[in-house]
């Protein structure tokens, strides 16, 4: 098949947009554009996979679309058929999901036209060859999204979002822009082949790698580039959101991937410690604000963050191990961030379903307005629990297998012959743990205050299950999540041409090992097993649960909750949102510059005690409000200019001539 | 006929840790009744306690959702399997490649994770209160121990718990004060993982104070003797977990007959009753702590850990 | 045999780093001077084996001196001190423990790191990894001094910064005894003056909470 199906699927996806445009009133319109979409994607997984189960090597492709003299060059090799597949089943389930979900949108004109052809712009974008059509489709991609995040437009949220996100993406495609620049150099071959073969300094390639973590980072969601993200993703409806956190971020991950290990050639070592400070940085503060808010969406796009910052750090890693010539250890790196990108997929796009579910089912996304939904939508919150423990990196399901292969690569640092990251390495790996700790205790909150305990409002207790589409597709990312926890080898042996293509080595073949065990240096090293870990979890559970209720007791009585003797009615005394995350944000306060105010009234005085707590994001008060106030600042004093005298607009256009003349002069 | 006796083997384990645990709880609190002048309950207490659970019948909050009920079981089994799989009087067993080091942690993790859930089920303040509390220790101690794990996986080149016994036991290691390092912060993060004074008093239901009680409050008959007993497993499987790194003596290799299994056993039975008597003599000795002191000492349990790594780059062969 | 010495040495050295993390961690001053009593202690016994393993007989009189005055005479004296003066038990810490002993964490790979690079030449393995020992005791009592406001703990600081310095003198194996006996002098010295001035600070600001002298010297309102 190759890259031709691929390519076709993306033309398919752009024209249903095109359709969806003279159709979106229609009532049939959703449910059909949707499962158009949904097919498209699932040829495109299987695309890739197919791709990457028979080791097909580079197919490409030149359309004659785009520049003149150029053409669009799009190709499949093994890196793109993996994100290939990720975007697939992201983008099927999305789809497939929006079948049921998209009959409630009450502006359907206002999604169905952008979102297959933000599909098609994503595939577009990982299939790209030549750096015009890699950038026009990043361009289309991140326009679109952003027509998507303006879907609620009357919110006034999601207008100030959608401003923040749009000059944050112009921001990211200039600096990608640059980028590129550099590496076309004068010569201007736009072509990846061309720009592969080039010869590079040592200095222009650390440049092009600063930029891409400045380009595809703000994209991703690197801290300090990420204040649009927690915003941007949430204010989109769900199955957006979905996409946009579960896939969008991999594609700007692709990004990187694509120029750091493959297009600019060999890069010095020192640029890794950056990278893997950078990465540690972004898991950890990511999930401690993930901690902090209130809001159900915006917990995910926060989670989305840290887990970003887990990918990354593993790509720091790689390219360290590849600067000093590791492949077998930068193929390790490298799979674990792969691996990191799919689980994330998977289980980011489920509880972005299942938070759209519960807004469908309550119209609330506040936790402190939620509470009790097992009891109201037991099939969601079954699937929810999936999700929370799979992103907590819980043994048997996928998220922890990547992060034990992380954790593995971590362990081989010190074979590392610079001083500097021995030391640095396994410091980042305790962060990590720390991160991964901080993530259960997030989405212990998560679903506790949401999914647990008693109702906190009225809109809860009239919810009800959700559509059939809907269940359907977390079903099948729930399914997949644990499929991918008890038989990681399969996917990693999937994963390996990628590693192969772009570090020169691949870990082992796993698929052959006894018991699926994971092995990924050699058996007197470490082996992990899901699948045992799950069957003998799953047998000695039921096995005792049944020699309990067969020979002790089974009898069973309901009665009022103890609560210590002094149980109370009221739903507000349950622990709420604020109050589990208290612990963590009085000890983590000078981290997350937290505030607490008590306002006492004075004896005497009948008023009520107040009390407020927060946290503050330095990066947006400390870096974006300054340079804000600058942008303003200036743009106030330069408004001058538009009130002048015709003498004086001559008078400049006069000296800026002479500068120019004089800049000539010297640069000769 | 190999298979099966290896299979036997790890059976065996499984029932004897299974068989130990209440014997360590009940060993443990009879020495800090005596060290406190009292003469205390038998060791056998907490069997009895056990089965006298097991036999009541269970009164459920009315709002208990199905997750409240299948928690104790899936926190039992999974606290079991991490406990199997630490080595006890014998190496090398039929299945203890399944999980390393790294695995066992997260598994435990697992646990903590859905008991935090059980805790929030009910929608009370007290099982919030606990259920809070206890992530916000998780979430210090998990890291606390995964870098003290690093620090051995380094030393000895593995995260396979039975060659990392192998290795200790072999007399390569020396004296190595990271690995010193690493053993505090281990015991610290053991202290405060089974909610022992002074992180948290299992004997009390003092309201504000208590963590891990506070989250199994709405809990009775069988399904608390699960959860009663899975603590306990904890407490063996952290005993055994430093008695098979720290002090590897006595353990039987691979494919050793009889005699070294029995010699291996006993050897364990030792490891348990110092530990459990070096428990109760530190817990009666030491005052409970406030709540909001206690990330000091896990955080001084990280610090360890991260410096056990860091000095592990001066010592020799590394 | 030559294993068990160096691995001994290096045990206590690190120890010896250990315990400045735990000078760090304390918020009560009297468990602060125990704690300082301990280091001089584990001073004195790594002084002593130092001085076993290279048959210097004149460092069995430094681990003398380190054992009488350090373990025993000043924490006593401070002891004392902190109790005829009815100091507030607590220390005030001016950055809060966690991120004083992270920053601590820093200081101990930056001295590892330096003086592994800076001693790369150097035969020697012990003298090396004693050194990046002794450099991070040495910073880690500077970094009390600056995160402390209380007086007492500022002398702890300054005392253990010194134990650094003597250790870092006897894995060098060449400093003279002369230079080691003036060096205690010294710091036996300046405690006397700084006991001294605890009396004053206390006579006149009934605190010794250093920051009440910025407050005297106007920089504070």
């Amino acid at each position: 098949m190759g890259v031709a199906a691929a390519a076709t699927t993306a033309a398919v996806l752009l024209a249903l947009s095109l359709g969806a445009v003279a159709t979106a009133r229609r009532r049939w319109a959703p449910a059909v554009i949707y499962m158009l979409s949904g097919a498209a994607c699932v040829v495109q997984a299987l695309a890739g996979i197919a791709a990457l189960a028979t080791r097909a090597g580079t197919t490409s492709l030149t359309v004659p679309i785009g520049l003149p003299w150029m053409g669009a060059h799009l190709a499949q090799d093994a890196l793109s058929s993996v994100f290939l597949a990720l975007l697939g089943t992201g983008g099927a389930a999305a789809s497939f999901y929006a079948a049921g979900y998209g009959r409630h949108e009450h502006e359907p004109q206002r999604v169905l036209p952008f979102f297959p052809g933000f599909l098609g712009a994503m595939t577009l974008v990982i299939l790209a060859a030549d750096a015009f059509t890699f950038l026009l489709s990043w361009e289309i991609m991140s326009l679109l999204s952003w027509a998507l995040v303006l879907a609620h437009h009357r919110d006034e949220g999601s207008r100030s979002a959608g401003y923040l996100y749009l000059v944050m993406a112009a921001f990211g495609t200039m600096v990608l822009l640059l980028a590129f620049g550099l590496m076309a150099g004068a010569q201007g071959g736009y072509e990846f082949a061309a720009i592969r073969a080039v010869e590079r300094t040592p200095g222009i390639a650390a440049l092009v790698l600063g930029l891409m973590v400045i380009g595809a980072g703000s994209k991703a969601g690197l801290v300090p580039l990420h204040v649009w993200l927690p915003v941007a993703h949430p204010a989109a409806p769900s199955h957006v959101s979905a996409l946009m956190s579960g896939v969008m971020t991999k594609v700007a991950v692709y990004g990187f991937i694509r120029v750091c290990f493959d297009l600019v050639g060999p890069v010095d070592w020192w640029m890794s410690p950056i990278i893997i400070v950078i990465g540690v940085g972004t898991a950890v503060m990511g999930i401690l604000f993930a901690i902090m808010d209130g809001d159900g969406k915006r917990i995910l796009a926060f989670s989305t963050i840290e887990n970003i910052g887990v990918i990354f750090t593993a790509l720091g890693l790689a390219l360290a191990f590849r600067a000093n010539g590791m492949q077998a250890m930068a193929a390790l790196a490298m799979t674990a961030a792969l691996l990191h990108a799919v689980n994330h997929m998977m289980f980011k796009s489920l509880l972005f379903m299942v938070m759209g579910a519960v807004l469908n089912a309550t119209g609330r996304k506040d936790l402190d307005g939620l509470g009790g939904l097992i009891h109201r939508m037991p099939a969601t919150s079954f699937l929810a629990l999936v999700g929370v423990t799979a992103i907590s990196a819980l043994p048997p399901l996928n998220g922890f297998v990547s992060e034990w292969l992380l954790f593995q690569t971590v362990l081989q640092s010190p074979r590392l012959p610079q001083p500097a990251l021995q030391f640095m390495v396994p410091a980042a790996g305790g962060l990590l743990a720390l991160a991964a700790a901080l993530a259960a205790a997030c989405f212990v909150r998560f679903y506790g205050v949401a999914f647990l305990g008693r109702a906190r409002s009225g809109d809860v207790a009239a919810a009800t299950e959700t559509d059939r589409w809907s269940l359907g597709a977390m079903a099948g990312m729930a399914l997949l999540c644990v499929l991918a926890g008890i038989l990681p080898g399969y996917l990693v042996d999937l994963l390996a041409p990628a590693a192969d293509l772009v570090v020169g080595a691949r870990i082992a073949p796993q698929g052959g090992n006894a018991w699926l065990t994971l092995v990924p240096v050699a058996d007197v090293r470490s082996s992990y097993s899901g699948f045992l870990v799950m069957v003998f979890v799953a047998v000695t559970g039921s096995a005792v649960a049944w020699l309990v209720h067969r020979l002790a007791s089974q009898r069973l009585r309901r009665g009022p909750a103890w609560d210590c003797g002094f149980p109370n009615a009221d739903p507000i005394t349950q622990y709420g949102g604020g109050s589990v995350a208290q612990p963590i944000r009085r000890v983590m306060a000078s981290v997350l510059a937290a505030h607490e105010t008590v306002l006492m009234p004075r004896p005497g005085d009948m008023g009520p005690a107040r009390h407020s707590a927060g946290v503050e994001d330095l990066a947006w008060s400390r870096l974006y409000l300054p340079v804000a106030a600058a942008v303003i600042g200036a743009t106030t004093r330069l408004n001058g200019l538009q009130f002048l005298t015709i003498r004086r607009y001559l008078g400049l256009v006069f000296a800026s001539l002479i500068l120019l003349l004089v800049g000539l002069a010297l640069w000769n | 006929m190999e298979l099966i006796w290896n299979l036997m083997l790890q059976g065996v384990q499984m029932m004897v840790v299974l068989a130990l645990a209440p014997g360590l709880t009940g060993l443990v609190r009879k020495v800090k009744a005596r060290l406190t002048r009292r003469r205390g309950a038998p060791i056998v207490q907490p069997y009895r306690d056990l089965v006298r659970l097991l036999r009541k019948e269970v009164v459920l909050a009315e709002n208990a959702s199905w997750l409240f009920r299948v928690s104790p079981y899936m926190i039992f089994a999974a606290t079991w399997v991490a406990a199997a799989l630490v080595p006890t009087f014998a190496i090398g067993l039929q299945f203890s490649w399944t999980a390393d080091l790294i695995a066992i942690v997260a598994l435990l993790g697992s646990v903590r994770f859905f008991l935090a859930l059980a805790g929030m089920d009910i929608g009370t303040s007290f099982g919030g209160i606990g259920s809070s509390r206890e992530m916000m220790i998780g979430a210090i101690a998990e890291p606390a121990m995964l870098l003290t794990m690093f620090s051995v996986a380094l030393v000895a080149g593995t995260t396979q718990l039975s060659y990392v016994v192998e290795f200790m036991a072999s007399g390569e290691v020396g004296i190595r004060v990271s690995l010193g390092m690493a053993l505090i912060a281990l015991i610290i993060v053991a202290i405060a993982e089974n909610a022992r004074i002074p992180v948290d008093n299992p004997s009390t239901h003092l309201e504000l104070t208590m963590v891990h009680e506070a989250m199994v409050l709405e809990y009775s008959g069988r399904h608390l003797a699960m959860i009663e007993l899975a603590a306990m497993l904890k407490l063996l499987l952290y005993v055994a977990l430093i008695g098979c790194i720290f002090a590897p003596w006595g353990i039987a290799p691979n494919d050793s007959g009889p005699s070294e299994l029995l010699a291996g056993f006993a050897f364990f039975l030792g490891k348990l009753a110092a530990g459990g008597i070096l428990l109760a003599v530190f817990e009666t000795s030491i005052a409970k702590m406030r709540v909001f002191r206690v990330p000091d000492l896990l955080g001084a349990a990280l610090m360890l850990g991260l410096l056990g790594t860091l000095l592990l780059f001066v010592s020799r062969s590394l | 045999m030559h294993d068990y010495a160096f691995d001994i040495a290096h045990l206590l050295a690190g120890s010896l780093v250990l315990v400045s993390f735990m000078l760090i961690y304390q918020d009560r001053i009297f468990a602060l001077l125990n704690v300082f009593a301990l280091q001089a202690l584990l001073l004195a016994m790594a002084v002593a084996w130092q001085a076993y393993i290279q048959g210097a007989h004149h460092l069995y009189a430094s681990a003398a001196i380190a054992l009488v005055f350090k373990a025993v005479i000043v924490p006593w004296a401070l002891h004392r001190m902190v109790r005829r003066l009815g100091i507030h038990r607590d220390v005030e810490t001016v950055v809060g423990v966690v991120p004083t002993m992270l920053a601590g964490m820093g200081l101990v790979a930056l001295s590892i790191l330096l003086m592994l690079q800076l001693t790369a030449a150097a035969e020697n393995a012990l003298a090396r990894e004693d050194l990046a020992f002794a450099l991070s005791v040495i910073l880690l009592g500077m970094l009390m001094m600056v995160t402390r406001r209380n007086a007492v703990s500022q002398v702890v600081g300054f005392m253990s910064l010194e134990n650094g310095l003597i250790l870092a003198a006897t894995g060098a194996q060449g400093m003279p005894f002369v230079v080691e006996i003036s060096v205690a002098f010294s710091v036996l010295i300046a405690m006397i003056v700084i006991g001294v001035f605890l009396f004053r600070i206390r006579e006149r600001f009934d605190s010794v909470d250093i920051e009440a002298l910025d407050h005297f010297r106007g920089e504070r309102r």
